[in-house]
Formats: C-alpha cells, sequence, structure tokens
C-alpha cells in the first residue's frame, strides 16, 4: 500500500488535490485569522505588565513560530530529496524559502516594534534575537544560492538541500538560547514544561492566530508549490520546443 | 478603541503585517497566473506534456 508521501510523488495528482484543498485551507484561516483579530482587539484586556502593546505578541509570537517552522519544512524537504529523491522534495523546500523568509522578517520587526516601549531598544545583541537574525540571513542565503545556479536547477536543488541541512543546527539554539544564555528575551511562556504560564484571556487569542497564521503559512506554502510545479513544466516544455524548432532546422538545411 | 501610549507600536506591527503577508499573497498569486498563461501559450502553439498528449488519445501530436 502507497503511503501518503508516496501518493503524492506525481506531481499530477498534487496538483489535482491542491486545487481542491486550497481554497478551504485559505478560507479556514481567513476565518481564524479574523476571529483572532477580534479577540485581540475587542476581547482580550491589556496585559498587567505591557499594557496593550502585548497586542504584538499575537502577532510576533506565531510570526515567530512559522520561522522556525518553515526551516523544518525546508529541512524535511531537503532530506526528502537528497535521501529519498522525491519528485516533490524540491518543489516544497523552493518553496518554503520565502515564505519562512517573510515570517522571520516579521518576527524581527514587530519584535523590535514591542521592544522599543518595553526594553527602550528596537535592537539588543540578545542570542534569541542574534540567532533569529541569523535564520533570516539562511533563508536569504538560500535564495541566493539557488538564485545563483538557475542555470542548473539539479544542482541547484542539491547544494541548496546541503546547505539547508547543515542550517538546521540554528533551531535548537533559537529554541533553547533564552535557556542556555542570560538574555533579554523572555523564556518560553506557552510551549514550556508545566504548562503554559500565560492567562487563558491572553493565552486563547494568541493560540487562535497562532491557528490561523499557520494554516495561511500552508495555504502559501501550497500556492508556491503549485507555482513552482507550473513554472518547471514552463522550462521543460520551452525547451521541448526549442529541441523541436532545432530539430526541424537541421532537417530543413539537409 | 484606546491602546495607551503606545498605539503608534502596535498599529505599526499590524501595518507591517498586513504590507509583508500583503505582499506575499499578492506576488503568489501573480506569479501562477503567469505561469499559468506561460504555459496555456506554450500549450496553444502545439508543445503538449506527455501526459496531456497521452489522455488526449493515439493520434494526436506529442512533444
Amino acid at each position: 500500500m502507497q503511503t501518503l508521501t508516496q501518493r503524492l510523488a506525481n506531481p499530477t495528482r498534487f496538483m489535482e488535490l491542491s486545487q481542491w484543498l486550497l481554497p478551504w485551507l485559505s478560507g479556514l484561516a481567513a476565518l481564524l485569522l479574523a476571529y483572532g483579530l477580534y479577540l485581540t482587539f475587542f476581547v482580550a484586556p491589556p496585559d498587567y505588565q505591557q499594557g496593550e502593546t502585548v497586542k504584538i505578541m499575537f502577532i510576533h509570537v506565531p510570526a515567530a513560530w512559522l520561522a522556525m517552522m518553515g526551516y523544518m519544512v525546508i529541512a524535511v524537504s531537503s532530506f526528502g530529496l537528497l535521501v529519498f529523491r522525491h519528485p516533490l522534495a524540491d518543489v516544497s523546500a523552493k518553496a518554503a524559502a520565502p515564505i519562512g523568509a517573510a515570517f522571520t522578517l516579521l518576527a524581527l520587526v514587530t519584535g523590535a516594534l514591542w521592544g522599543k516601549p518595553m526594553w527602550g531598544a528596537y535592537w539588543v545583541w540578545d542570542a534569541r534575537l542574534t540567532s533569529v537574525l541569523i535564520l533570516f540571513f539562511l533563508y536569504l542565503g538560500l535564495m541566493a544560492l539557488r538564485s545563483a545556479l538557475d542555470e542548473d536547477p539539479a544542482l541547484a536543488g542539491k547544494l541548496t538541500a546541503v546547505l539547508g541541512l547543515v542550517g538546521v543546527a540554528v533551531l535548537p539554539v533559537i529554541r533553547f538560547s533564552v535557556d542556555w544564555w542570560n538574555t533579554l528575551h523572555q523564556p518560553a511562556s506557552v510551549l514550556r514544561v508545566g504548562g503554559p504560564a500565560i492567562h487563558s484571556s491572553i493565552l486563547v487569542p494568541l493560540l487562535v492566530m497562532a491557528a490561523g497564521f499557520t494554516l495561511m503559512f500552508f495555504a502559501l506554502h501550497l500556492k508556491a508549490m503549485r507555482n513552482e510545479i507550473l513554472r518547471r513544466r514552463v522550462r521543460s516544455l520551452t525547451m521541448a520546443e526549442v529541441e523541436r524548432a532545432a530539430r526541424l532546422e537541421a532537417r530543413t538545411a539537409e | 478603541m484606546e491602546l495607551g501610549p503606545h498605539a503608534a507600536f502596535i498599529w505599526a506591527s499590524y501595518g507591517v503585517n498586513a504590507l509583508v503577508l500583503g505582499a506575499l499573497i499578492a506576488w503568489l498569486v501573480a506569479d501562477g497566473r503567469l505561469q499559468q498563461r506561460r504555459l496555456d501559450q506554450l500549450e496553444a502553439r502545439g508543445v503538449r506534456r506527455r501526459s496531456s498528449a497521452a489522455q488526449a488519445g493515439p493520434g494526436r501530436r506529442t512533444s
């Protein structure tokens, strides 16, 4: 019996399935985000320490989680390409890079906008902030490497997969930076041993926003994968057309 | 809606969020349309994928 990944190995089947799934995923993400924004602006109380600035956390925290998840998608896809040669693994890795970079940028910018009123500074060279900045540069590096090897997509895929797997070492550093070093950034308050340290009136809007962001991430990733499959079809048909024209020209010359 | 003394930081955060994600969505939609248009143009010129040609049945030209 075929596994799900084996069944999805056929790009045509993936296109059919994703075409059906994408509107549902996007709609559900939009609904959750709308509900999350309602909770954020009309229900959630101000935090006893942060005041209304806690509202920034409702987008900062999900963006930071997805910045890391985006890289996990790249790492798993890279593994799938290098070890199993799954036909869609490289498509997935390539598609996830700009989306992960966008969420990392959002985490950095919203963090800076929260830091100024709370810490008195937009930026500090704290282990958590610095490691997330490195993650952002890793995303840019992956995209730059692929772009530089545009003439040879197969080689670009393999080399970015190697870089993607090497770079995954930054994820535990980000996750545990607040435990390993004395950082200004607060320690984990949701995903921690002993349960969340946040009151439910703040936790619920945060989790609803996180769920909406996560579904949006997967919707964007599916769309980007569909685009990449179409781009590869265009490329192969263009090459076929050029070869056909060359054959015709050669026949005419004879 | 009263957002206190740091309202500008809150609105800026949500504004940047909307801008970045809006740009990402717009780019993905535009890119998808561009690739589909290119594919349609190639197929209109008679260049076909092997799977499409096979589905169309025998007698059709394959690329």
